[in-house]
């Protein structure tokens, strides 16, 4: 009888890799239960980025000498690398940038700003993060666009059905969501988005910045016209993030960053712009951030991202099972089967600071906050929440000691 | 590096000590005062720590004669809050309006890390908000905090 076999991997074996967990804290290992803001980094990455320095650094595409060449390859090669990471079509549609944030900014004002006036409808989701929120807001409002937002429903799950209602009479032409979210660990159903936005003739944005570090992602797929997310959650360095857009968009776009590398010729008359993706990128590169990105795209290939998102789904089982032992504390967000490795919680009585605070007192480190959504939260009629979440060097001990901490604090405070 | 909070945060006994849980679990002056001398409502937005002090003053309009808060939030922004009402209760308004925050920061008696440090003081820039408005004085309110 064949047997189809989960893919795996052992956390206990990685967590060797990351140079972070050789420390304590308070006197206790550290249990990092917050790479949902950003993720621990393996020697792999660390190394790959100090070679480059010793080795291959000079400024990239300009030099005519082989230490520039060797620099310019380096790049070029992560840039090969980040395309197939998501399945892009082609390389000159990834477009490096600093992080998830300044992505969707690039596509809210170099799109935005050009595509949107009056009567048109820009629409976000409850559940976004402040990048993929604000900046659209305020190009709706510079525009004369209306801005509006998807609701959820009480599971932390967007109004797919409210769609029509929503945008009503106007004209929908961005539609804007994470594919897993940063607060409760939903996944969202973006292919379903992306089909009724085109229905519409509105374009895709996606902010994946949650997602990539942690499953598949398959731009051709999701069927979006835009895709963000950050190195630095997905074990490489921060100062580093990814754009990816359809080239025919890209290339009708204007720019967003003016000045160096981004120009094809430069006269006091005008200007004009490079191809892509050097139109989008102008200045010096993050160039070592770059070579980083690209190791630790290859670290993850390697473990297997079947495996990393398997791991972090039994780990949140886990925890979602150990929490409800406590009738002191409330669970947001979907099921186990349709969220990511993230779990936010409040504990009758203790403010999450507090929470927070004990929990770090106990070596583990948790957020507690907003967590850059206060739209979300005022619809959850909070002021914050504590949030745990899961990566692949997260072991279930560390949800024991993460419970055995909230215990503590709501005996002491509650 | 591992240690470099050692000396600031160091463990239960330190930032949850018996004074802080005390002041937390039975807040000192609670409640609200009608009509008030003067009032305001504070507010951290980054972590949604709320309190509102109401003051009585004495029939000299300066002396503060009582105050009363209430308030949700951390333990450290109530209890603060809590230890800061019976510091200022019987004192002048122009004295409370010139109050050192650290005078506050050594009742309170733990050493605090930038972000818990927005804690413990909603408490006094929301009553030199109120103060200052019932007096017509300027105020040094922290401009991270809110006040209405």
């Amino acid at each position: 009888m064949a047997v189809t076999a989960k893919p795996t991997l052992d956390a206990d074996k990685l967590r060797a890799d990351f140079p972070i967990f050789d420390q304590s804290f308070h006197g206790k290992p550290l249990a990092f239960l917050d790479s949902a803001a950003s993720s621990q980094k393996p020697r792999q990455m660390l190394e790959a980025m100090t070679r480059f320095y010793e080795t291959s650094y000079a400024n990239v595409h300009r030099g005519v000498y082989q230490l520039a060449e060797r620099a310019t390859e380096a790049l070029e090669a992560a840039r090969e690398k980040s395309c197939r990471l998501i399945n892009a079509p082609e390389a000159r549609e990834v477009i490096f940038t600093r992080n998830a944030t300044e992505s969707l900014n690039l596509v809210a004002y170099a799109w935005g700003l050009t595509n949107l006036g009056p009567g048109d409808v820009v629409l976000v989701t409850e559940l976004e993060h402040h990048s993929n929120f604000v900046p659209w807001q305020y190009i709706a409002g510079r525009t004369g666009a209306s801005f509006r937002m998807l609701p959820l429903d009480a599971g932390g799950e967007l109004r797919l059905d409210e769609l029509e209602a929503v945008v009503g009479r106007g004209t929908a032409k961005v539609v804007a969501t994470n594919l897993v979210s940063n607060s409760l660990g939903t996944v969202n159903d973006v292919a379903r988005l992306a089909a009724w936005a085109h229905e519409r003739g509105a374009i895709m944005v996606c902010d994946a910045a949650q997602a990539v570090p942690h499953k598949r992602v398959d731009v051709l797929a999701l069927g979006c016209d835009f895709l963000a997310f950050s190195g630095h959650k997905l074990c490489g360095p921060s100062g580093i993030g990814v754009l990816w857009g359809r080239a025919e968009l890209l290339e009708a776009m204007e720019p967003f960053l003016l000045g160096g590398h981004m120009i094809k010729k430069v006269r006091l008359e005008e200007t004009t712009w490079g191809d892509l993706p050097h139109k989008f990128e102008a200045g010096t590169a993050p160039m070592a951030e770059a070579v980083g990105l690209g190791a630790a795209i290859d670290y993850l290939g390697e473990i297997g991202f079947e495996a990393i998102e398997q791991h972090e789904h039994e780990l949140v089982e886990y925890a979602l099972g150990r929490f409800s032992e406590l009738p002191s504390v409330t669970l947001y967000g979907p099921p186990a089967d349709r969220r990511a490795g993230i779990v936010s919680f409040n504990v009758d009585g203790v403010h999450p600071h507090d929470v927070a605070q004990i929990l770090d007192l106990e070596g583990v480190a948790i957020r507690a906050g907003h967590h850059c959504c206060q739209p979300l939260m005022t619809k959850l009629g909070v002021a914050a929440t504590n949030r745990a979440s899961f990566y692949l060097y997260t072991v279930p001990e560390e949800i024991d000691r993460l419970v055995e901490g909230v215990r503590k604090a709501k005996k002491l405070l509650g | 590096m591992a240690d470099r909070y050692a000396g600031l945060v160091s463990g239960f006994d330190d930032l949850y000590r018996e004074n802080i849980l005390d002041h937390y679990k039975n807040p000192r002056n609670h409640g609200r005062i009608e009509p008030a001398g003067a009032s305001a409502e504070g507010m951290n937005p980054l972590c949604g720590d709320e309190v509102t002090i109401t003051v009585a003053f004495d029939e000299d309009g300066e002396t503060i004669g009582d105050v009363r808060f209430e308030g949700r939030g951390c333990a450290i922004s109530q209890a603060s809050t809590s230890m800061l009402t019976e510091l200022v209760k019987g004192r002048r308004a122009a004295e409370v309006l010139a109050f050192d925050k650290d005078e506050l920061l050594d009742e309170v008696g733990i050493p605090l890390t930038p972000v818990r440090l927005k804690c413990a003081i909603l408490g006094l820039h929301t009553l030199k908000v109120a103060l200052g408005r019932a007096t017509g004085a300027e105020t040094d309110a922290d401009e991270d905090i809110d006040v209405r």
